[in-house]
Parts: structure tokens; sequence; C-alpha cells
């Protein structure tokens, strides 16, 4: 039962990454061809209210469910994994048209193919695992 | 009441605007943050990896991932999400893009494939496209059995899995969660996804797409 709200906020995100086309590979394509605004509305209205929710959670005006001040961790400030790994990162988003989280929707929504690319994911991941300690940082 | 309730189903299987970005999203990061934690989906590949004993291999799966359960449910309530939308709500399952991109695909493809108002939500087959012209049907296990959907299907899937760790989050952990956090090294990694977007969009993908299918 404690795991159930999870399921139900995954629920409402998945539903809706499916009805605004945040899904689609032909909308990731439009985007990167900056033939439309959808998309980055999407993220930018994303973004943009996540920012005032996570400032308010921050500054302690907001609590978390225990009644604490939720504690963020700031990111090593070490720049080259960021631009190379998110260029692989970016190459892979804009070559299938899908990112991590649609994996699931789409396997959801009944396109079964996509366990070759969940399986492909994991492979990446691990290899990244047993390569991380000579790849610069 | 039933005809209240179809009515309901029709009003929400129509396009969501792009602003219900700022309700899906915002509300999905106030609830984790309220129950003490931070929205990032590709964490799960890391504990799906780590769950079929990839501990044993490399110390960087070697972590109790017994408490990120609540991540796996968060990719398992949005598979039920995709699964519920594209059942009951997929509406007229088209991905609604602009003339242009309609335009730019054709070029790709070499031939007027594709109409505008007639875009199949994902190059792939569904219940109101049951025959996707053979280009644009890639989502598909007889498309994964060609060189072209291999290269879609697995590689893209590789560079999504490694450049994700590599970055330490992906389009959630770093361009929703960490900008929203004001974190500098998001901004970088979301620059970095941009930057191989952009390559890969441009000067690649027109050229995988065309390799026989």
């Amino acid at each position: 039962m404690k795991m159930f709200k999870y399921i139900v906020v995954g629920f409402f995100f998945g539903f809706g990454m499916w009805k605004l086309e945040a899904i689609s590979a032909f909308r990731i394509m439009e985007m990167f061809h900056f033939q439309s605004f959808h998309m980055y509305g999407i993220i930018i209205s994303g973004v943009l209210t996540s920012m005032i929710i996570t400032q308010l959670f921050r500054k302690g005006k907001i609590k978390t469910i225990k009644g604490i001040q939720h504690q963020f961790n700031d990111k090593d400030r070490t720049w080259p994994r960021y631009i190379i790994g998110g260029i692989i990162f970016g190459m892979g988003w804009a070559l299938t048209g899908v990112c991590t989280g649609m994996m699931f929707v789409l396997l959801g929504a009944g396109y079964t193919v996509f366990v070759v690319f969940m399986g492909s994911a994991m492979l990446g991941t691990f290899v990244y695992g047993l390569t991380r300690k000579w790849l610069p940082h | 009441m039933y005809e209240k309730l179809l009515a309901l189903q029709e009003f929400i299987s129509q396009p969501w605007p792009w602003w219900m970005g700022a309700v899906v999203i915002g509300s999905t990061v106030f609830i984790l943050l309220f129950f003490d934690k931070e929205f990032g989906l590709s964490a799960n590949l890391r504990i799906m990896c780590a769950a079929d004993g990839a501990g044993d291999y490399a110390d960087f799966f070697d972590f109790d991932w017994s408490k990120q359960g609540w991540n796996l449910m968060i990719a398992l309530g949005a598979l039920f999400g995709g699964y519920i939308a594209a059942n009951y709500f997929g509406g007229d399952f088209q991905a609604h893009v602009s003339p242009a991109t309609v335009e730019t695909l054709n070029q790709i493809a070499g031939k007027d494939i594709l109409e505008y108002g007639n875009v199949p939500i994902v190059p792939g087959t569904d219940v109101i496209h049951p025959s996707v012209p053979e280009f644009w049907d890639i989502y598909s296990w007889r498309s994964l059995f060609t060189l072209r959907g291999f290269i879609i299907i697995v590689v893209g899937g590789f560079l999504v899995g490694f450049g994700a760790r590599y970055a330490g989050g992906c389009t959630s952990g770093h361009a929703i969660s960490g900008l929203a956090d004001l974190q500098l090294p998001s901004f970088v990694a979301v620059l970095g996804f941009f930057i191989g977007g952009l390559i890969m969009t441009w000067f690649i993908l027109p050229y995988i797409l065309r390799i026989g299918f």
C-alpha cells in the first residue's frame, strides 16, 4: 500500500506524456527541427512550475509529509561527464525518439518491441558501470 | 450517467495543449518531493541492473536497490498510464505535428507518404493506422530484424542507457528535477542532450532512416 501512491504518480505522468504527444518520435523530430513550440512549451512550462515548487521546498516553505525539510544534494561540479554523457544520451534520444520514461509508456501502450529497447538500455547502463573508472568525469 | 462518462472520455481523449505540461510535470514533482523523493526515471535502469545481480561485476551496481523500489513503481505506473491512454483515451492516434514537419518527414522518405492531419502518433502501426507505410513502420518486431530497425531500437537504447548514466540523469532527472533545482551541472547536461539531439537529427538520422528496411 505504501508503494501504491507511486504507481498512481507514474500512471498520471505516463498518461499525460502520451496525451501531450511527448512519446512521439515525430514530435521529437519536430522539436529538433525547431518547427513547433509544442515540445518546448511542455518542457518550459513544466520546468518553470517545478522550479517554483522546488524552491519552496528548498526554502522550507513547504515541508514533506514527515514535517521535515527535504534535503537536496548539489550535483558534482565536474564537467566532462555532463557534456559527453549528455551528448551520447541526446543522440540516443533523437535516434529512437524515445527517452527513458517514454520507453515504459510505449511498452504499456502495446509497442512490445520496446522490451528490446529496454534490455539494450540496461546493457548500456551496465557497460557504463563496468567502464566508468576509465571514463573522464 | 453513462453518457456523461462517455463525454468525459471524449473530452480527455482530445490532444492536450502544451501548457498541460505544467500540470503533469509540476504535479509529479510536487507529489514526489512531498514524499521526500526526487523525480528521475533513468535511475531505474541502474536499479534493474543491480536487481539482476550486476553488483557482482561492478561496484557501481553494488548498492541497496531494495530501498529504490518506489522508483520502479513509478515506472510501472507509467506503463499502466501508457496502456490506459492508448487503449481508452487514444483519440485520433495522431501526432499533431506542423505542416513544416510533415514536409521534412516526406523529404527524408523521398516521397509524400504522410499528409498533414494524418500522422500516426509514433512510427509504428496502431489501431487507427493499422497499415503504416513500411518506411515509417519502425516500432515493430518485423522492423527489429532489419538493419535500420536494429540500429534505431538496439543502438538507440544502448546510447540512452549509457549516456543517461554517464551524464548522471536523463530528461526527467536533469531537464526537470535538476533545472528546477537550479543546478548548473544539469543545465550543462541538458545543453549536451540538445547538442547530441541536433547532431543526430540533422546529420545522421536521415541517412539511417533510408537504410534498407
